[in-house]
């Protein structure tokens, strides 16, 4: 116990960065999540077609591996477009860096999914509605589908945060000094790894905990009118 | 294939990786075996996972669903922190944790066991899939129509006779949608294994770009491995589904979301 309080800037600091992972990660998540999402419902063949490519080929492969692929073979492609155009000389993918763009492209295709669903459960009748009273599509997409899209999309939305915290800690294997990172090396210098290894555990549990109790408030929030039975 | 075949097919493969292309197929031909171990690898402690952790997730779910007076609460803790934290995390508790307590050093565990990482990750894959597996089959245990319980009970079946016979069969066939989703998580997941040792699939990827510091060879291949098992899975379970799920099937279908699992 005295070691996790020695060591607990160390652990504050890991925890700090994977939180900044997780967020980062999902912003990049929801935004490939709706135009994944506006692709998929859009009338055009090739859209839907690159929108479903992309979904398959995630729900194929494992985190990790894209995270590896992207973090060793994207260092590469960027210096070798670089060198290929002339328009940059070396520009290095960090850690943190690969850990959010795998991170958020991998929940990028579970979030294309969760939007997808909720779009297509907003009653047409209220978007036709929408189009009768002359509202742009702008309009339409901030006044009607978004607020009860949010609505709709939650329940899985909040599932999918919940895999995505718990994806971070992968980041730790391509060296990334976050919470699981931190904790190892502490635990390997004070030989107690079991020690350390169960803080983070905790922590996790903590971070699942509270981001609970804030989706619930969200839930209430963005529920509020409907009639519950 | 006979030999002037597979000759001008190497030939082919050499031609291609020095002139036209920036993967280079011959390295990735000459170690092939490696990534079938690795597959073999990935399949077995996935596999073993899968089926110790259903056994242990099937009396669980029915005293979760039932809400036993003593096992319920034990439970919901056992799956709350197994859902609620990386699978990393708990192999790294195993494997490199244990360690650290002389007990278990000594214990007669020790040797064939517990220091092994094959063993740890088998043992925390288990009690990881037996945590999700018992969420979603408690939840379509509860879900039986009350119509067939009272229907068992007018035949006069004793409770055991219920379950086993109503109750289970079609519980289980309503968690197989669920249960296709933790089989394909649970492939993913066992990345984990190439970060404590093992040569699983990345790991023989994770091999390859160390020994000949190359950038994509190794997982590309690892990845395209992992494209055709979850292909294959998704597949087998497509025909179960049709198999067993018949009856529950709706009229017009619609191609099926990516979901994750419970969680």
């Amino acid at each position: 116990m005295e070691s996790i309080w020695a060591y607990r800037n160390l652990l504050f600091e890991g925890t700090v960065v994977t939180v900044q992972l997780a967020v980062g990660s999902l912003l990049l998540a929801v935004l490939l999540g709706l135009i994944g999402a506006t692709a998929k419902l859009s009338p055009s063949r090739v859209f839907q077609n690159l929108a479903s490519a992309y979904t398959t080929l995630i729900r194929g492969v494992p985190d990790l591996v894209l995270m590896m692929l992207l973090f060793y073979g994207g260092q590469q492609l960027v210096n070798d477009f670089g060198d290929f155009t002339g328009w940059w000389d070396y520009l290095e993918i960090n850690q943190f860096s690969a850990g959010v763009f795998s991170i958020g492209f991998v929940f990028g295709a579970y979030m294309t999914e969760t939007f997808r669903g909720a779009i297509l459960a907003i009653p047409r009748g209220q978007i036709e509605a929408g189009i009768a009273c002359g509202m742009t599509p702008m309009k339409i997409f901030s006044r009607i589908t978004w607020p009860q899209m949010v609505r709709y999309a939650l329940p899985s939305f909040t599932n999918n945060w919940l895999v995505l915290v718990k994806a971070t800690a992968l980041v730790s294997v391509i060296g990334l000094h976050d919470l699981v990172w931190n904790a190892s090396t502490a635990g390997r210098s004070v030989r107690e790894p079991f020690t350390f290894m169960f803080a983070v555990l905790v922590i996790y549990l903590m971070i699942t905990a509270i981001s609970d109790v804030g989706l619930r408030w969200l839930d209430r929030k963005y529920s509020v009118g409907v009639r519950r039975v | 294939m006979d030999e002037s075949n597979s000759r001008t097919f190497w030939e082919y493969l050499t031609h291609v990786s020095e002139h036209h292309s920036p993967l280079d197929f011959v390295l990735i031909w000459d170690h092939i075996d490696r990534f079938l171990w690795g597959t073999l690898l990935t399949l077995e402690i996935t596999l073993f996972a899968l089926v110790l952790g259903g056994i242990l997730a099937v009396p669980m779910a029915i005293a979760r669903a039932y809400k036993h007076r003593w096992l319920n609460f034990p439970i919901w803790c056992f799956t709350y922190v197994f859902r609620g934290t990386p699978l990393l995390v708990q192999t790294y508790l195993l494997y490199y944790g244990l360690a650290q307590f002389d007990a278990v050093r000594e214990s007669f565990l020790w040797d064939p066991i517990l220091s092994s990482a094959w063993w740890c990750a088998l043992i925390a894959f288990t009690l990881n899939t037996a945590g999700y597996t018992t969420e979603f089959l408690r939840g379509s245990i509860e879900t039986t129509p009350a119509g067939e319980i009272e229907a068992a009970r007018a035949c006069g079946m004793s409770p055991w006779t219920t379950m086993r016979r109503i109750v289970l069969p079609s519980a289980f066939r309503r968690a197989l949608p669920a249960y296709s989703n933790e089989v394909i998580f649970m492939l993913h997941s066992s990345v984990v294994l190439s970060t404590i040792t093992l040569q699983d699939l990345l790991g023989a990827g994770r091999w390859l770009n160390g020994r000949y510091y190359l950038a994509y060879e190794g997982f590309i291949t690892a990845m395209l491995f992992y494209m055709v098992l979850v292909f294959i899975i998704s597949r087998g379970f497509k025909f179960w589904e049709k198999h067993w799920l018949g009856h529950l099937r709706q009229r017009q279908t619609e191609d099926e979301p990516v979901t994750l699992k419970a969680g």
